[in-house]
């Protein structure tokens, strides 16, 4: 058994289920159904070290009018169908906010969502480590650990974070959310591991704006990086040198 | 005398048949749903039954820290496979006591905790 390979994930976790019970399964489960394997090769991991996924959004192109993307989130993700006891409550995983320099009077709207951060205030100070960053910069909450203390709430210098106060039906089934626990923004995470963008970047391109651009950071060849050589978007906060995932062009 | 001897026998074999009924029962399904499913599950229904809830939790932080998705250690995948229908003709939620969660765990009075946040129904996962 000695050089037999387990997943490196099976490491470390404290799983009661031992490696040869698991390994067990496997066989068990290639010999039930042929075809199907129980642990895909590396290449089933998605979250990818190499890269860093990101937004650049061009405000110029956005409307306050327009919330296309407000609204195919909260579809996509179920959270704003919810009925609820006090409104104020309500999540905001992105939420539309209309920005003005007093200095020259120039008004712009923008979509602000959970920025991505590089070096995440929410995730330093959660106690319980559900607040993370994955390897490829999407900062994410575990909700089978979040205890739902909201001090990440208070940490985010976004807002971007809501908490959870009723009981939740319903959920879509790729997006999981539940009373006592913190969510935000997940750069559709479900879809980017499929290969595909978030659906709000979908949505504003429906709305005839592609205002919102998806893509790797850390490629000097995406779409993503050469906008934003050749434009020089600013970030929110960018004094707070958080390195934000989120880029927005004409602000 | 007697009539502690006899006593002892009656325990002993109270005791011998109250062995023997546990001893048949830990071998039977805990439910006639459970029993009855056709098809296959991605193991066999003795190993699913000890140990799903490893492989879910296995499964769970593979998925959600490194984004690994394969299909079949998904709830997703548990609760679509294994949809029961209710009178509407619609999957039942947790909620009714058909579900197919529900019908073993009341049974050994095990509280699950999944479906406070995920769906209990099947649905095509984006």
């Amino acid at each position: 058994m000695k050089d037999v390979k387990t997943p490196p994930s099976a490491e470390g976790r404290g799983d009661t289920v031992s490696r040869r019970s698991l390994l067990g399964a496997a066989l068990a489960a290639v010999t039930l159904a042929p075809g199907i394997t129980l642990y895909a090769g590396p290449a089933a991991a998605a979250a990818d070290g190499a890269k860093r996924w990101g937004l650049l959004i061009d405000t110029t192109r956005c409307d306050s009018g327009c919330s296309a993307c407000v609204t195919a989130c909260g579809a996509e993700h179920g959270w704003s169908d919810a009925g609820r006891a006090r409104p104020d409550q309500a999540p905001q995983w992105v939420r539309k906010v209309d920005v003005r320099d007093p200095a020259t009077g120039r008004t712009a709207s923008l979509p602000i969502m959970c920025q991505h951060c590089a070096k995440p205030p929410c995730v330093d100070v959660c106690p319980t480590g559900a607040s993370f960053k994955r390897a490829d910069g999407i900062v994410l909450v575990d909700r089978h650990i979040c205890i739902g203390c909201r001090y990440c709430m208070m940490a985010c210098p976004y807002k971007a974070r809501s908490f959870v106060h009723e009981p939740v039906t319903g959920q879509r089934p790729g997006s999981p959310r539940g009373m006592g626990t913190v969510e935000a923004c997940n750069l559709c995470v479900t879809r980017v591991d499929a290969g595909g963008r978030p659906v709000c970047v979908d949505a504003c391109a429906g709305a005839g704006r592609s205002a919102i651009l998806f893509g790797d950071l850390d490629d000097p060849g995406s779409a993503i990086s050469r906008r934003i050589r050749e434009v020089a978007p600013a970030r929110i906060r960018d004094d707070l040198r958080l390195d934000t995932g989120v880029y927005y062009q004409g602000i | 005398m007697t009539g502690v001897r006899t006593l002892l026998i009656a325990l002993g074999l109270a005791a011998a048949a109250v062995t023997g009924v546990l001893a048949a029962g830990e071998g039977t399904a805990p439910s006639p749903a459970f029993r009855q499913w056709p098809g296959e599950c991605v193991a066999d229904a003795p190993f699913m039954r000890r140990n799903h809830m490893d492989l879910l939790k296995h499964q769970r932080d593979d998925t959600v820290h490194g984004g690994i998705r394969p299909a079949n250690h998904s709830l997703n995948a548990c609760v679509t496979c294994h949809a029961v229908k209710g009178d509407d003709g619609h999957p039942v939620t947790v909620a009714d006591s058909r579900h197919f969660c529900r019908t073993c765990h009341d049974t050994t009075a095990v509280r699950v905790d999944c479906f406070s946040c995920h769906t209990s129904t099947p649905g095509v996962a984006k």
